[in-house]
């Protein structure tokens, strides 16, 4: 495929791991400990595993996995009000895949689906738009998630049902920014962060800009990466270049689809459709201020919070869990007491677990690559 | 979820809403466009592109001078390892 192929050539991965070892042993050896560089998005931690990047890098190298995972920070208690709405006569419960496996209090959509609840799996919002237009009788809500990548794809779909005016669709918008969230972890008094991979499909619709204060008021160097091996070889290699050369920037590694810019066309239907929640809840993180989007009141027609009385419960995570020391990259996730016992992809008792880009489990899936804890 | 896939753009199948067909890796998928269609540009103008695809959206264009711009710095890198490597013991 082109430039998948491309960027995973061996013979350039191992130039880079070559320079990369040698960059990380002088800026470790000046910092007399490992370089901690967090992935901040799930897409990264994805093909870090997929491809055993972990495993190739120097022990003065620790990759630590952040909460740039839409699934996998979503809150047990948005689970429950999905399975609130499937219940309602007459409803139909459109998603993504990944998220039909989330356990809430009251169990996952899946299981829901198996007690007889209409839930389909859908690729594309307007799939769930597509149902929507051809079964009228049906009223059907997308249980819209995911960062900045997926929000213009939701904003088009809403401005879509809106110029055909289809009125039995509606959206349960539990979007997320990325944003407030790696300024969260940056405030957080215990931070060991040398770095960051910024998320690169983030950046192919909201620009590298956005970045700009975890070089300039927190020092940090971030490279927005790509998500072949090359891609984030390559990433990493730039910010520790960064480091040994005394420098804190915002990097492009993935100027071939992520420009400085972004999209201003996705930019102005995510504008246009959606305003800033003043909080939103976390699964692991808690409450973060501004970290949420929901519909406009323009929109109100189309907002399923709005149009149907959900139960919004706070729901805490079971007592075991420690899904949230290893979002932070306190601890690692086979570090956490159930990881692979009581927590398994089989029986996840986080979300950590569920989603391919959930670091449990990419770590249970791909242990054996994995590099054990020095 | 958040996992783009590289398309290339081989039919427009409804104008009006800048929906095409894009061939994934040989399989065939419908994409809105409207995300890549910059100030006044046509649906038509993208039949041959490449582009990131998104939950059913072409997110971005791939940019193929850029693309080859890193492979080609990724290669110069592996040079100036071997010349490091032939170069004759001081
Ligand atoms: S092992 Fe399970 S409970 Fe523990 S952090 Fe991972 S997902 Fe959460």
């Amino acid at each position: 495929m082109r430039f998948v192929d491309e960027f995973r050539d061996p013979a350039l991965a191992k130039t880079l791991l070559r320079e990369i070892e040698a960059l990380a042993a002088e800026v470790s050896a000046v910092r007399g400990r490992p370089i901690a560089i967090m992935e901040i998005c799930g897409g990264h931690t994805h093909a870090i595993f997929r491809f055993g990047i972990e495993g190739m890098l120097p022990p003065s190298i620790e990759l630590i996995h952040g909460p740039g995972c839409p699934v996998c920070v979503l809150p047990m208690g948005r689970v429950d009000d999905c399975i609130a709405l499937a219940e309602m006569p007459g409803v139909t419960l459109a998603t993504f895949g990944d998220a039909l496996r989330v356990p809430g209090a009251r169990g996952s959509l899946m299981e829901a689906k198996a007690r007889g609840l209409d839930v389909r799996t859908v690729y594309s919002p307007m799939d769930a738009l597509a149902i929507a237009r051809a079964e009228p009788e049906r009223t059907v809500v997308f249980f819209g998630l995911g960062f900045e990548t997926t929000m213009p794809s939701t904003a088009l779909t809403v401005l879509q049902a809106e110029r055909e005016d289809i009125r039995n669709f509606s959206l349960f918008c539990n979007h997320i920014t990325i944003i407030p969230t790696i300024q969260a972890l940056l405030d957080e008094p215990d931070l060991r962060i040398d770095g960051f991979l910024g998320p690169g499909h983030v950046s192919m619709v909201i620009g590298t800009e956005p970045y700009r204060f975890v070089a300039e008021r927190y020092a940090r160097p971030l490279v927005v990466s790509g998500f072949e091996p090359l891609d984030v070889l390559q990433s990493l290699w730039m910010v520790l270049k960064q480091m040994r050369d005394g420098r804190a920037e915002v990097e492009n590694q993935y100027a071939r689809v992520a420009r400085d810019a972004g999209s201003r066309v996705a930019q102005d239907a995510v504008a246009r459709v959606f305003e800033l929640r003043e909080f939103f809840e976390w699964r692991g993180l808690g409450t973060i201020p501004h970290s949420g989007v929901r519909l406009r009141e323009a929109y109100a027609a189309w907002d399923a919070e709005r149009r149907f009385l959900l139960p919004n419960l706070r729901v805490a995570d079971p007592e075991a869990c420690q899904c949230g020391d290893v979002l932070t990259g306190r601890i690692r996730p086979r570090d956490c007491r159930v990881f692979g016992k009581a927590c398994t992809p089989a029986t996840p008792l986080g979300a950590l677990m569920v989603s391919s880009e959930g670091a449990c489990a990419a770590y249970h899936r791909y242990g054996a690559l994995a590099r054990e804890p020095a | 979820m958040c996992l783009g896939v590289p398309g290339r753009i081989v039919e427009i199948v409804d104008a009006a809403n800048a929906i095409a067909i894009a061939d994934v890796a040989g399989v065939r998928r419908k994409v809105g466009l409207t995300c890549i269609l910059e100030d006044g540009a046509t649906p038509e103008s993208c039949i041959g592109d490449w582009v990131l695809i998104h939950v059913g959206f072409a997110m971005s264009r791939i940019d193929e001078a850029e693309a080859k711009a890193t492979l080609a710095m990724l290669a110069a890198l592996g040079e100036e390892d071997e010349l490091a490597a032939w170069a004759p013991p001081r």
